[in-house]
Formats: structure tokens, sequence, C-alpha cells
């Protein structure tokens, strides 16, 4: 096994592009800008200059004076940042989710419900608000709570059905699996809604999602499983780019292909059940933002699933701030709008990109 | 140095390979030939753990079995039929591929990896193309990176799956060249192959598979014979010997 160690410095190298430092620097200039803007507009305009001041009052020893009154202190730290802190959770979760589902299943259309997430929080959410919530004017807790069950349960029965279903083709089998799961649970779904049509609007609501009774328990909630999840998946980028080989090339590079898929899936998957269940359904996110950068920087995964998380927070972050304030003081559902801009930004992209990289 | 001993693999109650026992010297070019479903491939397979089998692979002596994926990796890299190559990657991310086995589950290249990329990168003349994508490359020029990521795996035994077909004429020499040069540097070569002239041409040895298991096996004068082809691969041929190899020549029945 020549290593060449001695030779190294004159020797010529091969680069990958990996994540270019100017590629990470614009992404993280968007998520601030997008927090800005997040934390700044509303119905009480708040200047960036005196967040910035605000935030730094709490730093002890620095002595810097508190430049808001007591209301647009509450307005600032009480609703506004969880909501844009929850919003940044959900969006780089779901678009890292999404690039990682797109990598492991081969897959361009993949996006973090495919193996019946939604299906499966969908059904636990109604049956929540329909049973639990109509009873014992169930806790705040109890809608999350179901919706996580039963977007964990969803995908457990897809794994088990894909992994029954066939050996040779495992990403097909649980592909499948997942479509029969979702058709199910939302038969089920159906079913039960309308047998109670009195709550249709309550479910409705819930799954289009939205941010707007965001509160710091909610963002403790679920940080840390969002947390350990992108940790994984970013820590998994290059095996992406083996797994992008097919399972035989990535098997005879060395790779467990079905553990690697099994890690990338379990980590993609509960973070994104916890990101459904403060947030609901948001579509577009996990397909719109990976493709995106694929199609501006790189379609090595080294970058996109970094990336992702960093654009996918301020992609979520911007959608709220447009969602609570087009229509104001009404609230448009968060879902509404990451399709509605982000399809034609999508278009754009598509379009320039072209015959480009 | 690769053994097989009573080697079989199955899928369900059929069995591709049967008894496979062979042998293939270091720095030694074997070629797997054989009809359609012969069980050509799937002993390629094998001799890469890519499939279950009983018996025996031994590297040098060591039992495959027992050596764990990252290590095998370290011994044999495998070229299926049809290699995997995503377009939009470039040809040096592609290359850097191929020293997974060297790395770390989760982690990333270290300098001596670049080093080993751009050798296998210089070995097939590609030194130009790091920066290029997979999708701008001609069929010729990909072929060779492919060849590139499995050279830069730096193991000692190459596995090539039908390394010529969809190959024109010239290509296929080409190629064949190229994999023969690199079993000259020391490598040892074992490919499936198609064509039995240039099977003859290529590799010093010839392992005839009929139905998952040897029916012949030796150099090209010897396995390609005209009763042979005749009984194994149903085909009409007449089989011409001159000092340039033995070639082997359909006619019509």
């Amino acid at each position: 096994m020549a290593t060449a160690a001695g030779s190294a410095q004159e020797a010529p190298r091969v680069e990958a592009r990996g994540l270019g430092l100017r590629a990470l620097l614009v992404a993280a200039a968007f998520l601030a800008v997008s927090v800005a803007v997040g934390l700044a507009v509303g119905p009480v305009h708040i200047p960036v200059g005196s967040i910035l001041r605000s935030a730094l009052s709490y730093v002890p020893f620095l002595h810097v004076h508190q430049p808001l009154d007591a209301v647009d202190r509450a307005v600032l730290w009480q609703l506004r940042a969880p909501r844009v802190a929850l919003a940044a959770l959900v969006g780089g979760m779901l678009a890292v989710a999404g690039a990682s589902y797109q990598g492991v299943f081969r897959n361009p259309l993949a996006d973090p419900y495919l193996l019946g997430v939604a299906g499966g929080a969908g059904l636990g959410a109604t049956l929540a608000i329909v049973y639990a919530s109509a009873t014992a004017a169930g806790s705040n807790w109890t809608v999350p709570l179901a919706a996580f069950g039963g977007a964990i349960a969803a995908v457990i029965v897809t794994y088990v059905l894909g992994r029954s279903a066939g050996a040779t083709s495992t990403t097909g089998a649980l592909v499948l699996a997942g479509v029969t799961v979702a058709t199910f649970t939302a038969a089920v779904q159906t079913f039960v809604q309308q047998r109670h049509t009195d709550v249709l609007q309550n479910v409705y609501s819930w799954l289009l999602g939205g941010f707007s009774t965001a509160t710091w328990s909610d963002v403790a909630v679920c940080a840390p499983y969002i947390a350990v999840s992108s940790l994984v998946l970013v820590l998994h980028r290059r095996v992406l780019d083996v797994l992008s080989l097919g399972d035989d090339e990535a098997a005879s590079l060395g790779v467990d292909v079905s553990r690697a898929r099994l890690a990338i899936v379990v980590a993609a998957t509960l973070g994104t059940a916890a990101a459904v269940a403060v947030s609901g359904l948001i579509a577009f996110v996990g397909i719109i933002v990976p493709h995106t950068i694929r199609l501006l920087v790189s379609t090595s995964y080294r970058a996109v699933v970094p990336l992702s998380l960093v654009v996918g927070a301020g992609f979520l972050v911007l959608a709220d701030v447009l969602a609570r304030t087009v229509l104001t003081p009404a609230e448009l559902p968060i879902g509404v709008v990451t399709a509605f801009f982000g399809a034609p930004f999508f278009a754009v992209v598509l379009r320039t990109s072209r015959g480009g990289r | 140095m690769i053994e097989t001993r009573d080697l079989w693999v199955r899928f369900g109650l059929v069995a591709a390979v049967r008894e496979l026992s062979l042998s293939a010297e270091s720095g030694g070019w074997t070629a797997l030939i054989g009809p359609n479903g012969a069980g050509k491939t799937s002993a390629l397979r094998a001799l890469a753990g890519l499939v279950p089998y009983d018996g025996e692979v031994l590297f040098d002596g060591r039992d495959a079995q027992r050596l764990g994926r990252r290590a095998l990796a370290r011994l044999v890299a495998f070229v299926p039929q049809k290699p995997e190559t995503p377009l939009a990657l470039t040809v040096g991310e592609y290359v850097l591929l191929g020293r997974t086995p060297h790395i770390p589950y989760l982690g990333g290249e270290s300098r001596s990896d670049r080093v080993a990329a751009a050798r296998a990168l210089r070995r097939l003349e590609l030194e130009g193309f790091a920066e290029r994508l997979l999708g701008s490359l001609s069929g010729g020029e990909l072929q060779r990176a492919v060849l590139a990521r499995a050279l830069a795996q730096e193991a000692p035994v190459l596995l090539l799956d039908e390394p010529t077909t969809a190959l024109d004429l010239g290509r296929q020499q080409l190629v064949l060249e190229l994999v023969d040069a690199l079993r000259r540097d020391g490598l040892t070569v074992v490919t499936t192959m198609h064509d039995l002239t240039l099977a003859g041409q290529y590799a010093e040895r010839l392992v005839l598979l009929d139905g998952g298991a040897v029916v012949a096996e030796g150099t090209a004068v010897e396995v390609l014979s005209a009763p042979n082809v005749a009984a194994h691969y149903g085909a009409n041929v007449r089989v011409v010997e001159d000092e340039a190899g033995v070639f082997v020549l359909p006619v019509r029945r």
C-alpha cells in the first residue's frame, strides 16, 4: 500500500470541489439576513440595530443598554424570536432530510415525507384532535406527540414491509412500501375526518402547517432531535456520494450499504418527525432547497447536505415572514407560501442553470 | 493470488455457480467465458464479496469471508458491467470515491488519498480531466475514468465484468490494452468476457463455464476449440490459429 507521504509536497493532488468556502459564506449570509428580516418585520417594526443591542444587553459584563421598551421586548423575544428559531430548525431539517432521502433512494423526487412520515403524522394528529382533544381538552402536547408517534410508527411499518418484500432491490421495495403506507393512512384519516366533520377545520389548519403558535418550549422540544439528526446526516455526506454509485459499487468500495442506508433513514425520519410534530406538513422545502444547491453549487453531497441545512433554515424563515405579513392581520398557511413562491423561483433556477455547469 | 475452493452461488433453488475451484496467479489475467447464464458474472461477484456463497474464496491464502467489507475492498476492486457514473460529479471527485476503503466511515480524504487519486488519473492519462464533469466525457474517456476509480482503490486484484460491452472495436482494444498495462504493473486481473477472440488475445488463462460449472480451462489454444464452442455456446464457428493467436469466427449454420 504505497502512501507516498514523503513526496506528497510536490506530488499532484486531486481535490473534490466539496463544500466551497464561498458557497458556505453566501449561505450563512443568506441565513443571517433571513433571521434579521424575521426578527425585524411585523406589525411592530423593530430596527435591526435595536435587535442587536437588545440581544447584547443580555450578555453579562458587556453593559449594553437595553434599547427596547417592555412591549417591544416581549414582541421580539417571546413572539418573534421563537418563531424564527422554530422556522429555521424546521426548514433546515426538512431540507437536509430531503437531500439525504434523495441520495439514499437515488431518486430526485424523494422528499422527507417519502416513507410515510406525512401520512403517519397526519393520521396521528387527526386521531388526537378527534378523540383526545375532544374528550379531555388535551394538553398542548397531545397533537404534536401523536403526530410524532404516528410518523415514526408509519416509517417503521414501511421499513418492515419494504425489507420483507425483497432483498434484491431494497430501495424500490421501500419506496413502494412507503406509498402503500401513505395511501392506507390517508384512507383512515379521511374516514375519521368524514365521521367527525366538526373538527375538519382544526385538522386542516394543523396539516397545512405553520409557526403562528411557536413558543420557546416548541423550540426546546424539537431542537435536540433536529440537532442530532442533522449532525448524523452532515457526517454522512461523503457516504451519500459513495451510495450515489449504486449498491454494488458502494459495497465493493467497502461500505455496508444496508447499515449506512438505515442510519441515514433513521436520522432523517427522526428529525422530520420532530419537525412535523411542531409545524405540521410543509411541502416543497425538502425538494426545492437541495435541488437549488445542486443547480447552483454542486451535486456532490459534500456540498448539498451542509448547504441544504443552512439554506433551508433561511428559506423557511423568509417564507414564514411572508406567511404572516402578506395578508396581515390574517396568516397564510406557510405551505402555501413555500409552494407559491418556491415553484416560480425553482422554475427560474431551472431555466437559468441550463447548460451552465 | 486468488483461489476459490468448491464455490457455490445459489439464488433460491437455482445454483448459478457450482463447485467452482480456480486459482488466478498474481500478475496474471484470467478470463471467465461461457454462454449467457453460465454463471460468469455470479462467480465474479462472489469474488468481490457482493453475493453470498458457500465454499471458500482466498486472497493470498486469507479467507475473504473473514476479512470484512473494508479489508476486502482494499484487496479487490470491482468494476460492474454498467458502472454508475453520476454525470454531474467531476472526474476528480469520482476517482476520489475509489479511496473509500482507505478512509474512515465518516471521515474525509487525507493528503495521501488525494495523491493516490492523482496518480490513478495520471496512469490513465486523465491528468487534465480532474475538474471536468463526468457528463462531459466521451465514451472512451469515461471508461478510463472508471478504470482510474478502480485503480485509485490500490487493490492488488482488479475484477472487471464485461469491460468491452457497448464499445466499438477500436475502443475495445484500447480498454483491453489499458487493462493489460495495469496487469503488467502487477495487478491480478479477472474479467468476464463475451468475445472469445479478444479473451484469447489478452487473457493467458481462460475458464469456460457452462451451467455454473467449469467445463474447460487452460490457454486459448486448449479451450477455444470448435467442438468446445459448439457444445457450450451452441454456435457454429471456425477456429483459426496462427502466430497472432486464436481466432473464433462465426459461420452461418
